[in-house]
């Protein structure tokens, strides 16, 4: 994985950002603590200097010049921290343990620090100093000061702690978004990946899911799905191309053999009329596959809209049945129906007319004279079932599944009209509602019944 | 049978213009033809035709903002949309924007012309009628009666309103799938001729025991109930 690409994603950026404000913090923290100590040990030197002076006073003020000469001395022998300095007018050395008067500039009354040079076993080494200077009485000068050598170590021990400690700072938070991002790159590398292959026509490829459920999984799991619907969506559009070149080629080319096999002919005009009346019809017919055939496409990958309204199912079938009793009349066929009790009904009025009609055309087809035709509607548990029942032949129990595929008609059914439509969109409808569609042995004939979840269900 | 109407076609399939055009002149109807949606919202804008036919989907400017802009600025021509967006929620969206009727493609001729001809008739409603009448049959609104040549006639509730819609569009061809549309309110393609029934039904009892037969098949196109000639 290289760098530039691994500096470019969003983690990294993040924490970068989480970084410099993190970072920024600690230093304000440590610069804080560091500014704090160094305070406090400059004070309290500041104030065992002025404890000093003021015994130092007191004793000029008992003894004089002498007498403060002698404490200095005498003080310059045991205090090791302590430093003083008496001199003349000429900074000539009286008393102390200082050897001269340092370089630093010097304002009486005012602070000074400065290197001197202080003997320790057989060395000599350097340390720091802070000191006041005084004027004594007749032109004498006298430096009360601290050695701050102990100070200094601790401020410049806690200045660079407080370096290493940002610096470990930065590198790790620079180290662990490196790492996150690499991870996080590494994932989401696999989905472009896999969407890549998809794109070169691996349909069946997915996304593998770690199993973390964390929201990359979310997303994986998602995109899977919506994989998953877009190809059951292609499946289903193949289908249906597949459908029409198998199904609508046959009537297409009776419908150009009759034209060309009239215009062979030394027809009269009323045989070319009724040639071409008999081409309408047909091409109504292919027409009318064809919109059906859309229909069940549209239904079945969802794109088709219900418009949910209020049905009451008694009227609802008493309209149905007023409809095709004629029909069924005509036939020598009896037609009823029965709805128990009051059921409402949230659904498609349209789309559920349809579905309905189709189940009743096809019972009236497939009943013999003298037959009957029953519709019901009933609250069957947590679902609203509306059923037709024919006396017809019935379907075996084998073809139930196949006869609501498209174009699939049985041997017997051969010589009736119909395009092997009419269950599909049937199955189609239920399954935009949430139902399904059921075919079952009447003993004898047909029961077909829409059974539709009742949550649609209105009291 | 009907007057001479002034019928603007605003459609982009020229081919498919040309035949309604055809079509429509051998009724006897004069027909001009826009071809997007700007030229035909400026021909309708003018004024001066029996009723619109306009097509859903128009370079330019679509069916629908031609209808609303039309509606907007008050003119009230009978509309009928085309389309080939079949969808029950599309239908609705068409009648929403001011269209009176709506078919769709692929449609038959008889059906696009017997549904102009209902069009232009209904623009001039029988104020609130309460008595139809065709040669010798009447019905009247108010008391749901039937009467033919003096007769009574004893018809169910849903053939009284098939003979209401025919005696309406007396003179009309009337297709199966306006009978479906507006007697039962039903807007899909049943797939046998369940209506054909009821008009036999219909027909026994008001021509069977007549000389004069009243009703009339129209081949290839519907029904048309009509005085005879």
């Amino acid at each position: 994985m290289n760098l530039p690409k691994l500096f470019k994603t969003s983690t990294f950026r993040l924490s970068l950002i989480y970084l410099s404000v993190f970072g920024a913090s600690v230093l304000l923290l440590l610069g804080f603590i560091y500014w704090s100590t160094a305070r406090l040990t400059t004070s309290q030197t500041d104030e065992t200097i002025a404890a000093e002076i003021t015994g130092l006073a007191e004793q000029y003020r008992r003894s004089g010049l002498v007498g403060l000469a002698d404490v200095v001395r005498e003080r310059s022998r045991n205090q090791r921290q302590s430093l003083y300095l008496l001199t003349d007018g000429n900074r000539f050395v009286i008393a102390g343990n200082l050897n001269a008067w340092p370089e630093a500039e010097t304002q009486p009354g005012g602070w000074l620090e400065f290197p001197y040079r202080r003997p320790i076993g057989g060395r000599v080494e350097t340390h720091p100093a802070r000191a006041r200077h005084l004027i004594v009485p007749g032109e004498f000068q006298l430096l009360v000061g601290r050695d701050i050598h102990g100070q200094s170590e601790v401020i410049e021990f806690i200045r660079t702690s407080l370096a290493w400690a940002l610096a470990l700072t930065l590198a790790l938070g620079l180290a662990g978004g490196i790492l996150m991002s690499r991870n996080l790159l590494r994932r989401v590398e696999v989905i472009n990946r896999t969407s890549r292959e998809i794109m070169a026509g691996e349909l069946d490829q997915r996304i593998p899911v770690r199993g973390a459920n964390d929201e990359l999984d979310q997303l994986a799991l998602n995109l899977n799905e919506m994989l998953d619907q877009i190809e059951r969506l292609v499946n289903s559009l193949r289908e249906v191309t597949d459908n029409i070149a198998h199904d609508l080629r046959s009537p297409l080319n009776r419908l150009r053999s009759r034209l060309e096999v009239t215009l062979m002919g030394e027809g009269s005009a009323e045989q070319f009329r009724e040639a071409l009346e008999a081409t309408i019809s047909e091409a109504d017919d292919l027409l009318a596959t064809f919109n059906a055939l859309l229909n069940i496409a549209k239904a079945e990958a969802g794109q088709l809209e219900i418009s949910p309204e209020t049905i009451d199912l008694g009227p609802f079938i008493d309209d149905l049945a007023e409809l095709y009793e004629p029909a069924a009349a005509e036939k020598g066929l009896g037609l009823s129906a029965a709805v128990h009790g009051k059921i409402g009904f949230a659904g498609d009025r349209q789309l559920l007319s349809q579905a309905l009609a189709n189940l009743i055309d096809n019972a009236i087809k497939y009943s013999e004279t003298g037959g009957a035709v029953v519709i019901r509607a009933d609250r069957s548990g947590d679902a609203v079932e509306i059923s037709v029942t024919d006396s017809g032949p019935g379907i075996p129990e084998n073809d139930r599944e196949r006869v609501t595929q498209r174009f699939v008609r049985l041997e017997a059914s051969r010589n009736s009209t119909g395009s092997g439509l009419g269950l599909s969109l049937v199955r189609a409808i239920a399954h935009l509602h949430d139902g399904v569609l059921c075919l079952e042995d009447a003993r004898p004939g047909l029961r077909a019944s829409l059974r539709l979840p009742s949550r649609n269900a209105r009291e | 049978m009907n007057a001479a109407m002034r019928i603007l076609v605003i459609e982009d399939d020229l081919e498919a213009a040309g035949y309604m055009r055809r079509g429509l002149s051998e009724s006897g109807h004069v027909v001009d033809h826009a071809a997007d949606g700007e030229e035909g919202y400026a021909l309708a804008a003018e004024g001066g035709y029996d009723v619109l036919v306009v097509d859903r989907m128009l370079p330019k400017m679509d069916g629908l903002s031609v209808v609303n802009r039309l509606r907007a600025e008050g003119i009230n021509e009978p509309i009928l949309f085309l389309s080939a967006l079949g969808d029950v929620d599309d239908r609705v969206k068409g009648l929403k924007a001011g269209g009176d009727d709506y078919l769709v493609k692929p449609y038959a001729f008889a059906e696009l012309l017997a549904r102009i001809e209902a069009l232009v008739r209904r623009r001039n409603p029988e104020q609130v009628e309460t008595q139809l009448s065709v040669a010798d049959l009447e019905m009247d609104l108010l008391s749901r009666r039937v009467r033919r040549g003096g007769v009574e006639l004893t018809l169910q509730p849903r053939e009284f309103r098939l003979l209401e819609y025919l005696m309406r569009h007396a003179g009309q061809t009337v297709t199966r799938t306006m009978l479906l549309e507006n007697v039962w309110d039903y807007h899909f393609d049943p797939q046998t001729n369940v209506i054909d029934v009821h008009i036999s039904r219909l027909r026994a009892k008001i021509d069977k025991d007549f000389d004069r037969q009243l009703l009339h098949t129209v081949r290839g196109a519907g029904y048309c109930l009509r005085e005879p000639s």
